[in-house]
């Protein structure tokens, strides 16, 4: 632990092999993210977790730590750029949050709030998406999906199947589900795995547990995101 | 230095397609009416019941677009408020209203007004004095400049507080954790 | 059902039997499923699935990445046309409505009796003799109104397409000038040849044996030797980026082997960058001398086995592409102990793409190798050491591999005397637009835009796009400037425009081709290209303001910093130059107005003047509402 590098010119340790926002965080300083998940292989897609390494924009979930290096993170230009990150994500779905039970618990929102984004500030491309309610226990509401693929590296790494994958490419890109009738209820999705609890915003969603906790009490009323975060 | 007795802000609200919630929290900011009146004096809005809307500093609009009507208020605020703000979620981004925006709205009317039961016996309505609706419901930056956003469905009386003393103040709304909400 | 469970069965088997029911060749498995089926039907997947051992969303993952893959019925006759803007002031939108106009099809959707199907695909590499376009991905250049007319009949007539005539199909090499490359007239083996006895003059200077102690028998001590000339040589990658080649394949050569692995040699023919099409005639005419400086490229890093990774488009050329490959193979050139150096074994597998530009991106390229969706990985690893299927690989363009032959035979100081100081060798240009003899052009580096302008017998040029959307737009006031890495470097296209042409429609043509391309992994990628292209539109239909401008400029910022590849890095390029060179075909498009919408509200409002019959003045919207008093 004898090496560090700076981030916004505080000295942080780390070990070999840390990323660098691995190392933020174990040094408690929170680097905004989404698809970036401690339990599982950094992905960097969503990018909202870009710093300046020596200058140079580089997602921080991806990068290894190195001594000396300069990080910048918490300046007004990169989250600007995050926030900008955030509007597109808002705009490419559908985010309706006042009709979402994972309000005051979804980090894209709770991410929003933090940056404060206070409006998608794009053209709306309200997309048409389905809803796949096939599953007696799970609901899927593509409408709000990232594409962090959380739940597909859950779903394989951890849970050791395939429920979910990626299909189509740039702005079609979308989120799909192992069954030849893309029908959640025909895949081996079950209670208790692994990939239908990462999901960070409000695409999968357990039946019949929607609004049960009341607004002021839910993760993102308590605190903010930055202080939250595991 | 002497302050120069401050000129109170002429504002202008108005609903288009929301629910009127917005209006209600705007009301729910309790005390701080008091304040407020010595902040600003109302043009048109459905506190004052004046229809035209003059020259102001600052118009508020709840709700997005939803038909021919909701543009042409729209347009007249941006002709006529210096700085326009997009009040709750509906302005801000389509609201509730915009989940029809994933339908068809030949689809929408037909389902309405020819295959459900109802008083039109078929005929979808088409009396001049009604507003067409548009083929997508649209946030209010999509159609004018919009140069402050206030979230929330609706935002709370606190964030309509806040965002306007600031404006009032020559800042740029900050709502803070808490404040800033989009439910 | 039953009868077509059974033909999918007889269509699928010996498929799966050639690809020896390998997952990781699922791309060239579902291409063959579409030949063979004209799509990618349920019961295909379900036979994939099944004989792969592959979950069904995988397969459906790596179907949906590709634009030549169809999960959905799309005719027996699926044409294509080529979208790229060359092709495009040639006249193929006309040509495009013409066929569909005569075949009764709706651009983008299925005939009716599920005949054919229309559409534009991006530049499929036939910008020197457009309009073209992909019939069942083989390509017909050279399109006239009497040429759709004909193929109209064939397709109405249902002739199956073996049976078209051969002439449709003729692609010409349109070589215009020839330097070193294209004149070398290199016997097959003679490049390997010097390349052994290179090895056996100076083997024993090598600076660096690893590569044989773990690839290479005993007594083949050479590979060093042959870098040693490649470094002498300054050869850099053709495929745009310019890095040393030397260096690419020594840090190959030095990444260790996993246990039971070998080193990998990949050829990039994935010749996407519109405009490009000098790859398609090095490997028609030339194949001989690619395939040989790949197997230089194996000798010197010390690898088993290559992949030529063919671009969709080019599919016409695979069958040639496979006897050149058999026949080096009996000549002793491909195979094991290549010629009779015990433990030269290597040899060269092709793979087809499927209409997908990022795949030209190294990373991407072997994922789809691999079997995979194309997209880019992180980075570091670097291929070199862990590339395909986590083996070192060396993975260099199609140029790049025909001068390492050439290198080999003549030496490194030979090519470092041709072209500049920093660009050693030459480079082929592929020339198209406005010019009077569009084609391959082989230039020593250090040509300039002038020079390559006159020999095409280009008159009235304004621009030339040198690379291609992802490289530089070259005014006038610049055509002094030299093709080279440390002026205007390029992958290849060389599209000119004359003073008739649009730029901006030149820089929107492009815009909508990135947003078709992004493979959607980063959101800035992803969402912003569709971003850009929408406010391209915009200006375009007459919608646009000053705020526009700023968001274009805005977009090319956040697509330059925080995209995950070279694509989104350089999708914004054609926007940001055509700004700062041609900024007023810019700002007549832009009302003084300071905000205008990017649709048509009367136009939002018809759908329900249809329904309720109404078109008084209450029924319709004025184009600009009232501006500020």
């Amino acid at each position: 632990m004898s090496q560090t590098f700076t981030l916004d010119g505080e000295e942080i340790p780390f070990r070999d092999g840390q990323t660098i926002i691995q190392a933020a965080h174990d040094a408690g300083r929170w680097i905004p993210h989404l698809c970036y998940h401690p339990e599982f292989k950094p992905h960097g897609s969503c990018k909202l977790c870009t710093v300046t390494v020596n200058g140079r924009h580089m997602a921080s979930c991806t990068t290894q730590a190195a001594a000396g290096q300069t990080v910048e993170s918490d300046t007004e230009a990169l989250n600007g750029e995050r926030r900008t990150l955030l509007q597109m994500l808002f705009v490419e779905g559908n985010h309706f949050c006042p009709s979402c039970e994972k309000s005051g618990d979804c980090k894209l929102q709770a991410t929003a709030y933090e940056l404060g984004m206070m409006t998608p500030h794009f053209d709306h491309f309200y997309p048409s998406r389905p809803v796949d309610a096939s599953h007696p226990e799970v609901l899927l509401d593509f409408n709000r999906c990232i594409l962090c693929s959380l739940c597909v590296r859950a779903s394989r790494d951890v849970d050791g199947k395939c429920v979910f994958a990626l299909s189509g490419r740039g702005i079609g890109t979308k989120l799909v589900v192992n069954a030849a009738s893309g029908r959640l209820a025909d895949t081996d999705a079950a209670i208790g795995d692994k990939a239908l609890e990462v999901c960070p915003v409000g695409v999968i969603l357990k039946k019949r547990r929607g609004f049960a906790v009341p607004i002021g009490e839910r993760t993102y009323d308590k605190a903010p995101i930055s202080e939250t975060e595991e | 230095m002497d302050a120069p007795v401050k000129k109170k802000l002429r504002v202008a609200t108005t609903s288009l397609a929301g629910c009127f919630g917005c209006h209600m929290s705007f009301l729910d900011i309790d005390e701080h009416l008091f304040e407020l009146v010595e902040l600003v004096e109302f043009d048109r809005s459905p506190l004052t019941d004046i229809k035209e809307v003059g020259d102001c500093d600052l118009g508020l609009i709840e709700g997005g677009l939803c038909n021919a009507e909701n543009v042409h208020v729209l347009r007249e605020f941006r002709a006529r408020c210096k700085k326009l703000v997009a009040l709750g979620a509906c302005a801000v981004n389509g609201g509730l209203p915009a989940q029809r925006n994933h339908l068809k709205l030949t689809e929408i009317l037909e389902e309405v007004y020819h295959t459900s039961p109802g008083i039109t016996q078929g005929l979808i309505p088409n009396d001049p004095e009604l507003p067409l609706p548009l083929d997508k419901v649209h946030p209010l930056h999509e159609v004018v400049k919009i140069d402050w956003f206030i979230p929330g469905c609706p935002p709370s009386g606190e964030a309509i507080w806040k965002a306007l003393t600031d404006i009032a103040a020559g800042r740029d709304p900050q709502l803070g954790f808490g404040v800033l909400r989009y439910d | 059902m039953h009868d077509q469970e059974r033909d999918v069965a007889s269509a699928l088997a010996p498929i799966l039997a050639r690809w020896r029911n390998d997952p990781t060749a699922l791309v060239q498995i579902l291409r063959e499923t579409q030949e063979a089926l004209d799509w990618i039907s349920p019961q295909a997947i379900e036979f994939i699935r099944r004989a792969l051992a592959l979950p069904h969303a995988k397969i459906e993952g790596v179907a949906g990445f590709y634009s030549f893959f169809y999960t959905r019925p799309r005719g027996r006759y699926r044409v294509l046309f080529a979208d790229n803007i060359v092709e495009r002031m040639q006249g193929g939108a006309a040509l495009l409505e013409r066929m569909c106009r005569n075949l009764w099809v709706e651009q983008g959707k299925v005939s009716e009796d599920g005949l054919v199907s229309v559409d534009t695909t991006s530049c499929i590499g036939m910008s020197d003799q457009g309009p073209a376009l992909l019939v069942n991905n083989l390509s017909v250049p050279n399109l006239d109104e009497a040429r759709v007319d004909r193929l109209c009949e064939l397709i109405r007539g249902a002739v199956p397409l073996a049976d078209w005539p051969a002439e449709l199909f003729a692609v010409a090499d349109n070589v215009r000038r020839r330097d070193v490359l294209l004149d070398a007239g290199l016997r097959p083996g003679d490049a390997l040849r010097a390349a052994r006895a290179r090895i056996d003059r100076v083997g024993t200077e090598a600076s660096n044996t690893r590569s044989w102690r773990e690839g290479l028998p005993q007594g083949v001590a050479g590979p060093a030797a042959l870098i040693d000339e490649l470094r002498r040589s300054g050869l850099r990658g053709r495929g745009g980026a310019g890095f040393s080649t030397a260096l690419k394949w020594d840090a190959c050569r030095n990444a260790p082997v996993p246990e039971g692995g070998c080193r990998i040699v990949v050829c990039n023919a994935d010749e996407g960058e519109p405009g490009t099409f000098k790859d398609r005639v090095l490997l028609n005419s030339h194949a001989d001398l690619v395939f040989e400086g790949m197997t230089v490229a194996a000798l010197a890093v010390g690898a088993r086995r290559g992949f030529l990774y063919l671009r969709g488009e080019y599919r016409y050329l695979l069958d040639k592409l496979e006897g050149v490959l058999a026949r080096r193979r009996a000549a002793g050139l491909l195979g094991p102990a290549i010629l009779g150096m015990a433990g030269a074994d290597f040899d060269i597998e092709i793979h087809v793409g499927a209409g997908a530009y990022v795949c030209g991106e190294e990373s991407a390229l072997i994922e789809s190798l691999e079997g995979k969706r194309g997209t880019p990985r992180n980075r570091p690893p670097f291929p070199v050491t862990h590339g395909y299927l986590g083996l070192p690989t060396v993975v260099d363009n199609v140029e790049t591999l025909a001068c390492s032959a050439l290198i080999a035979l003549n030496g490194g100081d030979w090519f470092a005397g041709i072209g500049t100081e920093a660009s050693t060798g030459t480079k082929l240009l592929s020339v198209s637009g406005d010019v009077a003899a569009p084609g391959v052009y082989e230039f020593p580096f250090g040509v300039t835009v002038a020079e390559v302008l006159e020999a095409a017998g280009a008159r009235d040029a304004q621009a030339v796009q040198v690379g291609g959307p992802s490289g530089t737009c070259v005014g006038e006031a610049e055509f002094g400037r030299r093709i080279a890495f440390e002026d205007v470097p390029s992958a290849g296209a060389f599209m000119v425009f004359d003073r008739r042409r649009d730029m901006f429609e030149v820089a929107r043509n492009f815009a909508h081709f990135f947003a078709h391309e992004s493979c959607g992994f980063c959101t800035p990628c992803r969402v912003g290209t569709s971003l850009l292209k929408n406010l391209m539109d915009k200006l375009a239909n007459g919608h646009g303001s000053p705020y526009d401008f700023a968001e274009i400029e805005k977009m090319n910022h956040i697509l330059q910093q925080m995209s995950h590849c070279g694509l989104g890095h350089s999708a914004c390029n054609p926007v940001l130059d055509t700004i700062a060179r041609f900024r007023p075909a810019y700002e007549r498009r832009l009302s003084n107005r300071s905000f205008e919408p990017a649709f048509d509200l009367d136009r939002a409002l018809a759908p329900a003047r249809q329904m309720t019959g109404r078109d008084d003045a209450g029924a319709h919207l004025a184009i600009h509402g009232e501006e500020a008093k």
